[in-house]
């Protein structure tokens, strides 16, 4: 069907099926790739458009029902090179864009509201963006930026040596707001084939394919397992479990059975139960239990037991310290599957271009993608290139592959581009989960409230594949204690596979899980002993010189005292406020609680260097080659502040290329925390590095000054001024690299795992009805030591997108396979669910950091459950032993406690 | 792929559903059902019907069309016996789905926790369908027969919803509990009406979504109602007895425990605030 429609003020003419979704066709027919899809089921909001006015989700909307209607897009805001709409400038100047997935969505939501009211309450603009999700920033940022539209901070732009400390606008920011950054959807050539992936529907099940030749003749490819030259793959070298495509067997609902490769048209319309499998069920190990159950049938043929790994840390002689201890608390803690919800689902497309094969995808890990296609393509790693694209969020689940081996395959074997688009719930099936958790837990501490001895043991349910659970179960006993001085120390942990989705790499690999179980104990001791818990936590907390559980001395930067310090007023006033309120009785309840943590940055008694580069070219163009990929979190802004400082020009003078294995160096994953403080320590060798060599051709000292005009660099000594024409000085090229040293633990767990450790403590406001059992968070208050604050607005949006994830973890995220497999059976936090969250930064500097900075991205969700859950026992007495805290949980936990009290 | 009709007039609908036609109206529970595949029915889109959409005043009450948006429900100019329902509107999804999503569709969707309901029920609304060769109103509560599943025949379509009007005062409410603020499917959900008269309850309807196949008044209560004295003790009178039409079930969202123990609390808090 013909129809004419205005689009962005000009008339639109469009043909095609009337059925089709307003998303699909502004995206694929009218090249407005601006408006994003993350469910295609007006769940999320990523597509949010205005219909003559009214923001609408352009995924329920039919190209029938728009001729003759006016839609609006994100792309109508600005247009390239015109001053960037008050609403985009207000965005960006607060920091409301992370990975820009949602900021199309958003803004166009926010645009309904600000052309009504232009001054809206926080009331409003809850209401205007509540239709939208945001997996990045926690929510406040985009929130203020709405209700200071009209009156938007001004931006800074730091001189030379200024950029380390400054709020700057991130680099990519305005790719974001307009709508023009390209995520793995986005760029997709006009001629690629697609892939639709045939899963699993059963969880354990032996399966045979019968005839695939008349699908093959009504597509280009019909791939299986036998198409897959190598099919294993896995975060570790030693262990590469995970096949592509299942080869006659699967271990969990949503496994990649057969990939239809064709046009899109055609692959769509094949059902399911056209594609001819024959399937064999088979009982399904669901949880810890069952995987170590004697009679258990094994989930991974060459692993008995189910046991994935197992290890610990031992100091002291825990067991003689419990019988001295003045008090002892114990308890057992569960969690869920939780997953990562990014809102832009995994995508990408690839093609073969001579006898190298090209990737585009989203991904956190461009180097261990290039690794592991040429592992499983059986190329040399210099045949494969990952080119990748913007990411809409990963928070650790884009660190295992997705699209990558499929398209790769395919368009290596068809010689055409070929693209693979995951749907929610296959995104949602397919990919990797937090580890559900049984963490059992005994603390003790002597008279005085010093902790004597700690004893925890965690299991947990590695799911399917291996992924990164030995990362997980190594990770977890040397964070189990807590981030307390205690002499006597068991951690143990064990991982164990079970037809449950991969458990991977979720923020804070188990960290949280743990955080949940000793921060609930330190709250038991300190109420046994009648002491303040965060006096409590005070008195116990690591501190520089201390030695660690593993052994490890602090040296430097173990700022957790200090975050507690800075807690301290804000604890004693919601103290008294509470207490007050709770005095007239009624229903609903309120309470404080306090989740303290630690955590070590980059990987565990592992190398994990990171290299970078930065060049000035003969025509002046000073560029920051990265490889250190920014998911939404910053480092983009953060790596070209740090190594502008450590040149010595202005940041706004770089230009920035990312990612590009043919362009940049190994930057290592984006994960464990840890690209600020290496890959940002190896920017500012590279920019010294530079720096030198700049120095040296201009015979200069150390403290000269840099101006770079075009081609002629100024270098001025004191009073002198040299200057150099860099079209004859030729090519400089910088580099710096860094790998944090840490030593392997030994049997014992003894040894240095981490080259420092960020700090944190947080505080948690809630109000409980206990009638109903619901909790509603009313204030976060957020102390984090970041060693130092290399750009203090992204801090605070790492810290905020962090807490509003550790909420849902607390109360109301848990995945079940084939249950919540979407976004609105499976929920995350919307604008409306998380409170104002203040942002208290502690800087105490950690020497081998760049500037003194340490990592953020993880430590700020692992105090955030443990401080509501504290909150809750506050407000009610209710000691949470299970996440999420769902309304009916808590009611049948206050029911409890009330008929043992009666 | 099907056909796709869209016609301007209701014969021309009513005409074409002499053959089966999937009926799309504000498409926000018809694209969710659809994720990753192919759209192969037959197509009735029916929102270009200017007739199927708008609120209007009768004689009788008012007439609500069919295609009415839950926006546009909150922002006509209505009694105070419609704040249930509006509350109810405000509940449906985020805004983009308050702005496409459509009456008749939430009810012809027929989920046990659609939002709009439980309200309506306690509007006693009447569900007008309309087919080639005639037409027939019946209670909403006689059109849900159970979950995804209406009286609606082959050939026929919903074209609006009646209610009558009061002869005295009349005032709603409505409540939600859900796990969180927005876009959150209801784990329970009541709404009521009283008409008061003389400060005293002259008749009640109450009704309680998301806590059995088809949300359910609940004469007992209603009953008991009757009479008393509206102030905030209104609450009071609720007992566990009155929730015997409630059927509740186990499901991610709560335990049946748990609903029926709400369904009172939130019942107490309804006529609370309906009294105040």
């Amino acid at each position: 069907m013909k129809l004419e429609f205005t689009l962005n003020g000009s008339t639109a003419s469009w043909d095609g099926a009337p059925v089709t979704r307003l998303a699909t066709a502004l995206r694929d027919d009218l090249g407005l790739t601006g408006t994003k899809i993350g469910c295609d089921a007006g769940d999320c909001g990523a597509c949010t458009v205005l219909l003559d006015g009214r923001q609408v989700c352009s995924c329920l909307v039919a190209m029938g029902q728009v001729a003759g209607r006016s839609v609006e897009t994100v792309e109508s805001l600005s247009t390239e090179g015109e001053v960037l709409a008050a609403l985009q400038q207000s965005f960006l100047d607060h920091g409301a864009a992370q990975c820009g997935i949602c900021t199309p969505g958003m803004l166009m939501a926010a645009l309904e509201l600000v052309r009504r009211n232009s001054k809206p309450s926080r009331a409003e603009v809850e209401d205007f963006l509540g239709g939208v999700l945001c997996r990045c920033t926690g929510y406040g940022k985009i929130v203020d930026a709405v209700m200071d539209v009209v009156a938007p901070a001004p931006a800074t732009a730091p001189a030379a040596g200024e950029a380390v400390g400054s709020r700057i606008v991130r680099v990519d920011g305005p790719a974001k707001v307009t709508g023009r950054d390209v995520f793995g959807a986005d760029g997709i050539p006009a001629d690629a084939l697609w892939i639709r992936v045939v899963r699993s529907p059963h969880a354990r099940a032996r399966f045979e394919l019968g005839d695939l030749e008349p699908l093959r003749r009504r597509l280009a490819a019909v791939l299986t397992a036998a198409d897959v030259p190598s099919n294993g793959y896995g975060i570790y070298p030693d262990i590469k479990d995970q096949p592509v495509l299942a080869d006659g067997q699967v271990r969990y609902r949503g496994e990649a059975v057969v990939a239809l490769v064709g046009e899109r048209v055609d692959v769509l319309a094949i059902r399911d139960d056209e594609v001819p499998i024959t399937w064999r069920p088979e009982p399904p190990l669901f949880g810890v239990d069952a995987a170590r159950a004697e009679d258990a049938p094994r989930v991974q043929a060459d692993r008995p037991g189910n046991l994935l790994l197992k290890g610990g840390v031992k100091r002291g002689d825990p067991a003689a310290a419990f019988d001295t201890c003045a008090a002892v608390a114990e308890g057992t803690f569960e969690t869920a599957f939780v997953e990562h919800a990014y809102i832009e689902p995994e995508a990408g497309w690839a093609r073969r271009v001579g006898d190298r094969i090209e990737i585009h995808a989203t991904t956190q890990t461009p180097y261990m993608d290039r690794d592991e296609i040429a592992n499983l393509m059986r190329l040399t790693p210099e045949a494969v290139r990952i080119v990748p694209t913007a990411c809409g969020g990963g928070f650790g689940g884009k660190l295992d592959l997705s699209v990558q081996p499929l398209i790769a395959i395919a368009a290596w074997t068809l010689g055409r581009p070929v693209a693979l688009v995951y749907t929610r719930p296959e995104s949602m099936a397919a990919s990797t989960k937090r580890h559900p958790a049984r963490v059992k837990a005994r603390f003790g501490c002597d008279a005085d409230g010093k902790l004597l001895a700690c004893d925890v043991t965690a299991l947990f349910d590695t799911g399917a594949y291996a992924s990164w659970g030995p990362t997980v179960a190594n990770r977890v006993p040397v964070h189990a204690m807590g981030p307390y001085a205690i002499p006597n120390v068991r951690t143990w942990g064990e991982a164990f596979f079970t037809n449950g989705p991969p458990a991977g790499a979720f923020r804070g690999f188990g960290v949280p899980q743990a955080a949940i179980a000793h921060e609930a104990m330190l709250d038991e001791l300190a109420d046994k002993l009648g002491i303040d818990r965060l006096e409590f936590r005070h008195r116990n907390a690591l501190r520089a010189g201390d030695t660690t559980a593993t052994g490890q001395t602090l040296a430097h930067s173990a700022g957790l005292a200090q975050c507690l310090d800075a807690l301290r007023p804000h604890w004693r006033k919601a103290h008294e406020e509470f207490a007050a309120f709770n005095e007239s009785g009624g229903e609903r309840r309120r309470g404080v609680g306090i989740g303290c943590m630690w955590y070590g940055i980059g990987n565990t008694s592992m190398s994990n260097p990171s290299r970078m580069r930065v060049g000035l070219s003969p025509g002046g163009t000073l560029t920051l080659y990265s490889g250190a990929l920014d998911i939404g979190q910053g480092s983009n802004t953060i790596m070209l502040q740090i190594a502008a400082d450590a040149v010595g020009l202005p940041a706004e003078q770089f230009d920035l290329v990312t990612g590009d294995t043919d362009l940049t160096a190994d930057a290592g994953k984006t994960s464990a925390s840890r690209q600020t403080f290496v890959s940002g320590k190896a920017a500012e060798k590279a920019g010294q590095d530079l720096r030198q060599q700049i120095l040296r051709l201009a015979n200069a000292g150390p403290d000269a000054v840099l101006s770079l005009d075009g081609a002629t660099l100024s270098v001025r000594d004191g009073a002198e001024v040299r200057t150099i024409d860099l079209a004859t000085a030729g090519p400089l090229m910088g580099e710096g690299t860094f790998d944090p040293p840490t030593t392997p633990l030994d049997a014992d767990g003894q040894g240095v795992p981490y080259a420092t450790y960020a700090f944190a403590a947080q505080l948690a406001e809630v109000e409980v009805d206990v009638e109903l059992g619901t909790v509603k968070v009313l204030r976060i208050v957020a102390a984090h030591d970041v060693g130092r604050a290399i750009n203090p607005t992204l801090v605070e949006g790492q810290i905020q997108g962090g807490v509003a994830q550790g909420l849902g973890l607390a109360l109301m995220e848990e995945y079940l396979p084939g249950r919540t497999e979407n976004l609105h059976d499976y929920l995350i936090p919307t604008v409306g669910d998380v409170p104002e969250i203040e942002c208290l930064l502690i800087e105490d500097r950690e020497p081998l950091g760049p500037s003194g900075a340490k990592g953020i991205g993880e430590p700020a969700l692992v105090p955030t459950a443990p401080a509501i859950l504290g909150a809750v026992h506050h407000a009610t007495g209710v000691r949470v032993r299970r996440v999420p805290l769902l309304p009916h949980r808590l009611r049948e936990a206050i029911v409890a406690l009330e008929r043992n009290r009666a | 792929m099907g056909d796709y009709l869209r016609p301007r007039g209701l014969d021309e609908a009513l005409q074409a559903l002499t053959r089966p036609f999937t009926v799309l109206a504000g498409g926000t529970d018809f694209y969710p059902a659809r994720v990753g595949r192919a759209v192969t029915e037959d197509l009735l889109d029916i929102a270009g019907i200017a007739t199927l959409r708008g609120i209007s005043e009768t004689s009788a009450g008012w007439r609500v069309g069919a295609t009415t948006t839950w926006s546009e429900l909150v922002e006509a100019d209505l009694p105070p016996m419609f704040d249930g329902l509006k509350q109810a509107a405000r509940e449906v999804g985020g805004r983009q789905i308050q702005n496409t999503g459509t009456i008749a569709g939430n009810i012809c969707n027929a989920s046990p926790a659609a939002d709009g309901v439980p309200a309506l029920l306690a509007l006693d609304a009447e569900v007008e369908l309309a087919r080639r060769d005639g037409a027939r109103r019946l209670p909403l509560a006689s059109f849900i027969t159970g979950v995804r599943t209406t009286a609606r025949q082959p050939g026929e379509l919903v074209v609006a919803l009646h209610v009558r009007r009061p002869r005295g005062e009349a005032r709603s409410a409505f409540l939600k509990l859900g796990a969180r603020r927005y876009l959150v499917i209801s784990i329970a959900m009541a709404s009521t009406l009283i008409e008061v008269e003389d400060g005293k309850v002259k008749a009640a309807r109450v009704a309680v979504g998301a806590c059995s196949p088809v949300a359910q008044r609940l004469p007992a209560l209603e009953h008991a109602l009757v009479g008393a004295t509206i102030d905030a003790d209104l609450g009071e009178r609720v007992a566990l007895s009155h929730l015997a039409p409630l059927s509740p079930i186990d499901d991610v969202r709560g335990s049946a425990g748990y609903r029926s123990e709400v369904a009172l609390v939130l019942l107490r808090r309804l006529l609370s605030k309906v009294a105040a």
